[in-house]
């Protein structure tokens, strides 16, 4: 008995020691990032963490990347640009990551590209406004539809819309926060309203801890705009439709760039109110959208997407963040390792097939043809959110290519 | 802009309900900082549970935040005189308040903060009740019932808290606690248990102010940082532990921003709330009805 006690001891001895040698042998491929976990932009961070989450699980049960498991290692930048240097210095310097991809939001990618590109890393934006511009970084890429003029195409299908609205529209009030992407848009909005012709008769910007958006909208109101063009976070975008509503804007068109009408807790929050309103987005449930993997892909989402408290639908963000992650394997796995300049020259080289579609890149990183999407909400009742999942509460109106209805006008008649 | 009658009307009209909002959110800084000499600088994270709390029970009962609010205000008294018997225990009774007090209250903000987003996740919350969503329209002037309801109820809070202070024996002990604590301790009452109430009090205010903030607007955890500066603003600028002045005050910065923002633009609101600030304290130090 003895014997038998000490045979098994020494083989359960013998395989603990060998066990972190097993484990050594396959290190595991590290992808660092900082990610909006709490603060203003924690809504879609968290969002964008499932997503890439769901991909690490779906990678590591088929063996993961190069044969070596996916390890992500990320860190909660609170929504403060001020802690992204520190972050993916300590992701390239003390964590020694393999492969970097970026924070939610541009105000959090700007900060880490001299760190990045220090390194020479590659690196792949998720959704930010014209980072690479100041940069012009060529391992810099951008997941966000905008095109090589993000200023511009990523606005231009508004007024692209609006534009066929009866009676044609003669006169623009233009209105955002004083903050990053709203001051970008406004800047680009202006371009495309001077090509136009079109009248500027309310151009001004709020703080972004503005409460109550009625004086606001009054404001505009008492210029007698036929477009009302708001750039807006997500809870202005909320305020601004309350007071829209409350006051009841007469205005052909009303929309624009209104971050947060794309989540689930506002369409939900929001319901009737949605009616008319025309806004940018980057994927929604229609029949010139339905890319391959989309529909698996959301369907693994949002379960766990509920569970964890983030953006219940998914549409926005997600496919894409996961998308990301398909540009990266496949260029991983191609150039047969983790050699920065080689994935960067394969992702400039490449037409990708991912679950938002074809996917290639301009020089500058940004996509090579934009893909910035409008819909016009419909038909909305009530606050049940099963309805936005079906095709035609949310209407493309433009670009041509993904259409699928046209501009109801004017916004007012509208009931919402 | 051209100014027309009924633009200013509606402008000050927005901003005296606007105004109603913002006493709410201040009502307990008043308490804490304007007469118990607390700097509650997680006041707002309070605000934001309130918030929270209002919208597990409306979502899961379909109760009116503000009928939950009042629910859960004895929850909040409880709660605020907990956190006060922690402070008082370990930093003013050793005389620590002044900086180490301070970073407890940071603290606490930022564990409030991260329960939030650890419990409910980071997605945006939100309330429904009849009210939001319906505009009265008088003439000239348009009510939405959003901003009307949470002001008409912060209106009723101010006057029964006024009332309570001004009446009652232990609202006394409150206000003298505020003035002279030595003198107090001689009346034979205890300034700590007196404080303990208070500060219970001007937490049972967030519970309130709480389900104003998401029946205005949707809410997710870190959205309480944005009122910090204003609710002290509004304190100081209504002069300390004046609840008149805190409601004049309130009222001013919601009619001066309103006003601003329909006329000159609404960026220039904080620049000019803010510079009012400046100037009243300049000619008037200890605030509109200081003491």
């Amino acid at each position: 008995m003895k014997r038998v006690l000490c045979a098994w001891f020494g083989a359960v001895l013998l395989l603990a020691g060998m066990a972190p040698l097993t484990a050594g042998a396959v290190e595991p491929i590290k992808i660092g990032f900082g990610m909006a976990l709490t603060g203003g932009l924690a809504g879609n961070g968290k969002a964008a963490l499932v997503a890439i989450q769901i991909w690490r699980d779906e990678i590591n049960a088929k063996g993961g990347l190069l044969g070596r498991p996916v390890q992500l290692i990320y860190y909660d930048d609170q929504t403060n640009p001020a802690l992204v240097p520190g972050i993916y210095t300590k992701l390239l310097d003390v964590d020694k990551v393999d492969l970097v991809i970026s924070g939610y939001g541009t105000n959090l990618q700007a900060p880490a590209m001299p760190i990045i590109m220090q390194h020479g890393m590659t690196f792949i934006g998720l959704f930010g406004l014209d980072v690479n511009h100041q940069f012009h970084y060529d391992r810099f890429f951008q997941i966000q539809p905008n095109g090589e003029d993000p200023s511009i195409s990523s606005i231009e299908g508004f007024f692209q819309a609006a534009m066929t609205a009866k009676p044609t529209p003669k006169t623009v009030a233009m209105v955002g926060a004083d903050a990053e992407y709203p001051k970008v848009a406004l800047e680009g909005a202006r371009k495309i309203v001077k090509q136009l012709g079109l009248k500027i008769v309310y151009d001004r910007s709020y703080p972004p801890t503005t409460v109550d958006y009625t004086p606001i909208i009054r404001s505009i109101q008492a210029t007698n705009p036929d477009i009302v063009y708001v750039a807006s976070y997500p809870p202005d975008s909320a305020g601004m439709v309350h007071a829209a509503h409350e006051v009841g804007l007469k205005a052909t068109v009303f929309g624009g760039g209104m971050i947060g009408l794309q989540f689930a807790s506002l369409k939900q929050q929001l319901g009737e109110m949605l009616n008319g309103i025309i806004c940018y987005d980057m994927y929604v449930p229609s029949t010139t959208m339905n890319f391959p993997g989309i529909n698996e892909f959301l369907a693994k989402y949002q379960p766990v997407a509920k569970e964890e408290g983030a953006d219940q639908l998914g549409f926005y963000l997600p496919p894409f963040a996961y998308a990301a992650m398909q540009i990266l394997t496949q260029a991983v796995e191609t150039t047969k390792g983790l050699d920065q300049g080689k994935i960067a020259e394969y992702i400039h080289a490449t037409e990708f097939d991912t679950v938002v579609g074809h996917v290639k890149f301009a020089a500058n990183g940004e996509w090579a043809k934009p893909r910035v999407i409008f819909v016009q909400y419909r038909g909305i009742k009530g606050n049940d959110l099963e309805q936005f999942k079906k095709p035609g509460t949310a209407v493309i109106v433009a670009p041509a290519e993904y259409k699928t209805g046209d501009v109801e006008a004017p916004y007012s008649a509208i009931a919402h | 802009m051209e100014v027309s009658l009924d633009l200013l009307l509606s402008a000050v009209v927005a901003g005296i309900l606007l105004g109603g909002f913002y006493a709410a959110v201040s009502i307990g800084i008043s308490i804490s900082f304007g007469m118990l000499d607390i700097v509650n600088i997680a006041h707002p994270a309070f605000i934001i549970l309130g918030a929270y709390a209002a919208y597990i029970v409306n979502s899961t009962f379909g109760l009116d935040p503000i009928l939950t609010a009042i629910i859960m205000l004895p929850v909040f008294y409880l709660l605020g005189a907990g956190v006060y018997q922690v402070y008082y225990a370990v930093f003013e009774r050793r005389g620590d308040e002044a900086l180490r007090g301070l970073a407890f209250f940071f603290g606490l903000l930022f564990i409030i903060e991260v329960g939030l987003v650890l419990v409910f996740g980071v997605d945006y919350r939100f309330v429904e009740a009849p009210y939001i969503g319906p505009t009265f329209r008088f003439g000239m002037v348009d009510l939405p019932l959003r901003m009307l309801v949470p002001f008409v109820v912060s209106m009723v809070l101010v006057v029964l808290l006024q009332l309570y202070l001004s009446r009652t024996f232990i609202g006394r002990a409150i206000m003298a606690v505020s003035q002279d604590r030595l003198a107090l301790q001689l009346m034979s009452a205890n300034p700590g248990k007196i404080k303990r109430i208070a500060f219970g009090i001007s937490i049972a205010t967030a519970s309130l102010a709480g389900a104003f903030l998401i029946i205005i607007q949707p809410v997710e955890p870190s959205v309480g940082r944005d009122y910090i500066g204003r609710v002290f603003a509004i304190t100081v600028l209504g002069g300390l532990g004046s609840f008149p002045g805190m409601v004049a005050a309130a009222l001013l910065l919601g009619i001066v921003e309103s006003i601003t923002a329909t006329f000159y633009g609404p960026s220039w609101s904080p620049a000019v709330a803010f510079g009012i600030l400046l100037l009243t304290l300049a000619f008037r130090p200890s605030g509109i009805m200081g003491r």
